[in-house]
Parts: C-alpha cells; structure tokens; sequence
C-alpha cells in the first residue's frame, strides 16, 4: 500500500494549493507580514508583555515627540512657566484649616513608599494630556479593538454559518421563519440597528461584541444559506443519504468544508467591519468604557488636542490603525481570489 | 404589473410586525426601567409608579404592544423624554437637514464614481486601472472618522478655508459655507465603493457582444461608451443609488456629530446617549418602512428600465 502511494506524486489538496496562491503574491506576504506583526503586539498586550505601563504618567503634559524635541512647548525645556512651590510659613499655617493635623498626616504618609519621578521633556512619539507615552498607549489600544473586533467577528460568523446551515438545508417552515427574521434585521438601516441595541444595553466591552455581532450575522447568512441549497443536492450529499447519515452530519461534517472558505473570507471581512464599527461606537461614547483605552477612545482624545496644535496623537493612532485596516482589508481580497479564483471581483 | 407591486406591498406586512416586534421587545425588556430614567436621579416612589402609569407599564404585555401599534400607524410618538417636544416635530424639523447634506453626497457621488468608473473601465487592465483600483480599497478601508478629523483639523483650522463647525436657518447660507466641508470628506469615502462596484457594472457591459457589433458598425467610441455601453450599465447603477435612499435620512451621524449639525444623525445619537426611547424607536420604525417601500420601488423601477426582467 504505501509503495504505491510513494510512486504517485500527491497532489495537492484544496486548501494547500489555495495558500500557495496566495503566497506566490507578494503584495499578500506584505500583508500577512504586516499583520502578524500586529496580532503580535494584540497577544503581547494581552499577557501583559507590553504595553502594560500605558496608564502612567511618564512625561509632561503633551510631551513633545523625540524628534522635535526642542520644538516650543509651554511645559517643555525652555519653558517660561515655573512651578511655584508654596513655602510653609506661619502665615500659610494660619489659615489652613488642616495646619494642626501636618505631624498626623506626615506621619501616616511615612507608612506607605513614596517615590518621585522626573517627568520627561520627550518622549518617543510624544505624549498625551496626562503625559502619557503613546507608544505603550497605542500598543494597549489596538489590542483591545483588535481583540473586540476578532471575537464580534468570530460569534457572528458562527450565528451567520448555524442560521444559514439550517435555513438552507432544511427549507420549508425553519427557512422561511430564518427569512422572516433576516428581512427583519436587514429592513433597518444597519447603523440605527447597532445604535437601537446599543441603547438598551448597558455600557461595556462585552456589549460592544454582543452588538456587533447579534446585528452583523445577516451577509454571513445570505450566502451560506444560498450555498447550502445549492449543495444539499449534491451527489456527495445524497450519497451520504445513502449510507444514513444524520442531518447534523450532513451539514456540519459533509456540506460545511465544501463552504468553509466562504466562511473564512466572511470571517476576514467581518473583522476590518467590526474594527472600523468599533472605533466609531467608542468614539461616540457608545463602545469601550472610558477608563479603558480603545483607538476610538484616542481618536475622541485627539479634537481637543488638535486645536492647541498637539498632532502627534493623531498621527500616531491614525497611521498605526489606517495601516492595520488596510493591510487587513487588502488580505481579504486576496484571500478571497486565492480561494475562489473563479469568483468575479467586486 | 400592479399584482406584483401587491404582491410586494403585502409581503412587507410580516415584515413591519417583525420589526415592531423586535423594538418592542429590544426597548421593553432589555431598556431598563423607562420611568426609572424619566423620574430622574432623585425619585420617590410615587412618582415612578405615576409616571409608569402614564407610559401604561403596569398593564399587561399585549396592552403595551397594541399602544406602540397604535403609536406606529398614527404616527404620534408623543413627546421626548429629554426635551418634550413633539417627536414628528423633531423628524420634520431635522430631516431637512440632514438631506442638505446627504442629498449633495448623494448625487455628487453618482456623478463622480460613474464618470471615473467609465474612464477607468475603458481603460482596464492597464496600470492606470489597477492603480485606481487599489487607492479605491486604500480609501475604503480608512475609516470616516480619520478623514472628519483630519479634514476638520486641516481645512478648517490649519488652511482655515471652511468653517470649522457651525449651522445657519438659510439653505443657501448652508449649502455655500456650512456643508462643502462635510460634503467633501463623506465623499472620500463613499465614492471609492460606488466607483469599485460602477467599474464592475460597466466592465460587464463592455464585454458584451454589442459592443462588438457597434465597434464594427463605425461607431465612434465616445458613442460606444456613452450611448451604448453607459445605458446599458445604468439598469444597476440606478438600482444602486435607489437602495441608498433610507440611509440618506440617517445621513453620517458621525459627521453631523463632528461638525455639528442638527440632523437625524446628531439627533439619533444625542437620543441614544441621553435614553430618548421615544424618538430611537419612531426613527427606527419610520425608516425600516422607508427602506422596505424602496425596495418595491428599486423592483419596480428595474423592471421599468429593462423590460427583459421577469418579475415574479
């Protein structure tokens, strides 16, 4: 047996060959390469091997990036401000009304460790209003949208795939009370569907996944159910009939890997979505509590900032967040003609 | 013809009570407490129970319903929870607003995608081609935020062209100082998409075989492209600007948001943030009912333009 196998040259299976398309682009490699760079910092971020410090004042208020380090800045090295230190004298201590407790609170402060820190005139890709540094900022940031976009993707595909598997494969009353509730969804206008949901719910991470992804299943849906009509038919599928397959098994072990490429072009659009929607819902105050960071937190961050002239926030959120969504966006094209080269692009 | 357009309007019906079910059930069972919100921080007791009284929570659950039903088809939301007014009377007030705005996207961008996507498909598969294309998924990828931002900061406070926020009553006041700025950045993003998918109309059309026979008849090629290929190509493109007429009503909340315009948009989210239930839920259903009512429309008028669709 394995010396006739040794003598056919094996030919590649669906998925090998399909990631060979896709890796003889280079435009694709940029883009994996860009990628993983990303899902590195997101997993990084999460077990806390970086950007964990983002929450510390490490600098001035709106410390000016590295490279223009010497660049005015109310607060920065020529600056005209000096901080008035308010001596304790017999005059002071008459009319504060803390005066007689000085000997308690020093006392007690004495118990905890105290350190102080030398603020910094600059930082790498300058600082916030808090004087927090960017970089760990934007690191922790991305994390969390990547994070939420991923997981809203990942439930939503999976709601899309079990409806569609079910109205496509059986049809009849199941499919038509699946249609119902698809007409339903799809007669909103997306946007006022996620803010309706958005309202009622309570403010939080989670409920940002939950929105996103209990009104984004309907495209993911759509085309599963049509594919699974199209296969129940199928000789492979009849055939399996045959010898009494189960209709689970039927839809998830036979028709399920015949579709499951649409599944993963679903699953990479729905990501670059979910990331977009996320940042605007926080922006709006709608996502990501505000004690947390988000790159829709630090956009909101930036209209402020933006009048007194201090870009670099901007910059820095807007470059590494522009460049995360179109690598991914240009990856998911690609990786829908590596997987259907057949399909025509729109 | 017209049993179609029956047909059609009364399979909307299931449809609206899906949606009337599901705000009912989204606002009553998920929303919290509504006279909780109404009372305010600091309520008695009594005042909650009289409020619930007023919003008939304490009747039962098909009592409830048969209100919103009601509310539904007499149009008459009653008042704001926030401000008092009259919901229709804040949808007739901002509705205008916001088509102002969206009305100028709207057409604007069908001009300026079909027109590029006509360039560009004439000259496919050159470099001109790949590289519009490419900037299109660029463009399409950056999020609107990043461009009213930026466009903001760069237009109205570093080159200082347009104003950076503000409305007046005049439409023209409006249209010539106040809505260039927003028109301009939603049509960085939404004229990529349309010029992708208008490509593809157009690129189909070309491929047909009465291109072919025009050509070979001595037809010129602006006649080819322009009288041929583009009637041919306007059957979906028209179609297309017809599916986009519900979400002009929304317009960009976010843009109305970050210039501070007082439209449906900024209203919907100021809503939202504030648990205006009254005015989600009106503005939910009402264009739920646009949408669907474009559809038929979009059926109808497809069929108008090409008589070779069937309708069934």
């Amino acid at each position: 047996m394995s010396g006739i196998q040794s003598n056919v040259a094996q030919s590649k299976g669906y998925w090998q060959s399909a990631m060979k398309r896709l890796w003889a682009d280079k435009l694709a490699r940029v883009c994996i390469a860009i990628l993983a760079v990303y899902f590195l910092c997101a997993i990084g971020a999460r077990l806390g091997l970086i950007g964990a410090s983002w929450n510390e004042e490490v600098g001035v208020t709106f410390a000016n990036p590295s490279f223009m380090a010497n660049a005015p800045n109310p607060q920065g090295k020529d600056s005209f401000i000096k901080q008035d230190v308010l001596k304790i004298d017999d005059a002071t201590r008459a009319v504060d009304p803390l005066a007689p407790y000085y000997d308690e609170i020093e006392k007690r402060a004495a118990h905890y460790q105290q350190s102080s820190r030398e603020p910094k005139w600059s930082l790498p890709l300058g600082g916030d209003k808090w004087g927090r540094d960017l970089v760990p900022k934007v690191i922790k940031a991305g994390e969390v949208s990547i994070s939420v976009g991923v997981s809203a993707a990942v439930l939503a595909v999976i709601l899309g795939t079990m409806l569609g598997a079910l109205g496509g494969f059986f049809g009849g009353k199941v499919g038509d009370l699946l249609e119902w509730f698809y007409n339903i969804f799809t007669s909103v206008p997306y946007i006022l569907l996620v803010l309706a949901f958005a309202a009622v719910f309570p403010k939080g991470i989670t409920t940002v996944v939950l929105v996103l992804s209990l009104t984004g299943w309907t495209n993911t849906y759509r085309l599963i159910r049509s594919e699974y009509i199209k296969q129940r038919s199928r000789d492979y599928v009849m055939a399996a009939d045959a010898i009494g397959a189960s209709s689970s098994r039927k839809m998830f072990a036979h028709i399920l890997p015949n579709v499951s490429h649409l599944v993963l072009v679903q699953l990479s659009q729905l990501v670059v979505e979910f990331i977009k929607a996320e940042v605007v819902l926080s922006f709006l105050g709608f996502g990501v509590p505000t004690d947390s960071i988000s790159w829709g937190i630090m956009i909101n961050e930036v209209l402020p900032e933006l009048v007194l002239g201090k870009w670099w926030q901007l910059a820095t959120v807007g470059v590494v967040m522009s460049t995360f969504v179109v690598a991914f966006g240009l990856f998911t094209d690609l990786l829908r003609d590596a997987l259907d080269p057949k399909a025509t692009r729109r | 013809m017209i049993a179609y357009v029956l047909r059609r309007v009364l399979q909307m019906i299931p449809t609206l009570i899906g949606v009337i079910l599901l705000i009912f059930i989204l606002f009553n069972y998920f929303g919290g407490d509504p006279a909780a919100i109404l009372a305010g921080k600091i309520a008695s007791r009594e005042k909650i129970e009289l409020i619930r009284d007023q919003l008939g929570l304490n009747q039962s659950v098909f009592v409830q319903l048969w209100i919103f039903v009601k509310q539904v088809l007499t149009f008459d939301f009653g008042r704001s929870w926030s401000t008092n007014e009259q919901v229709s009377s804040i949808i007739m007030h901002k509705a205008p607003v916001t088509l102002t705005v969206m009305g100028q996207v709207w057409f604007l961008d069908a001009l300026i995608s079909v027109f590029l996507a006509m360039l560009v498909a004439y000259r496919r598969g050159t470099l001109t081609d790949r590289a519009v294309v490419a900037i299109c998924t660029a463009a399409m990828s950056i999020s609107l935020l990043l461009y009213a931002v930026v466009g903001q900061y760069l237009f109205g406070i570093v080159w200082d062209i347009f104003p950076v926020i503000g409305w007046s009553d005049d439409f023209w006041t409006n249209v010539a100082r106040y809505a260039p700025l927003p028109i301009i950045l939603l049509l960085c993003v939404s004229v990529a998409p349309s010029l992708r998918l208008y490509r593809s109309f157009v690129v189909e059309e070309t491929n047909q075989d009465y291109v072919r026979t025009a050509r070979a008849k001595g037809a010129t090629e602006n006649r080819v492209m322009l009288v041929h290929v583009l009637r041919n190509s306007a059957v979906p493109i028209v179609t297309n600007m017809a599916m986009q007429i519900p979400s002009l009503f929304i317009g960009s909340f976010l843009i109305e948001r970050i210039f501070v315009i007082p439209g449906l948009g900024g209203e919907i989210v100021e809503s939202v943030l504030r648990s205006d239930f009254p005015v989600i839920k009106a503005i939910t259903i009402y264009l739920a009912i646009l949408s669907m009512v474009a559809n038929v429309t979009v059926d109808v008028i497809y069929k108008w333009l090409d008589p070779r669709v069937e309708l069934k």
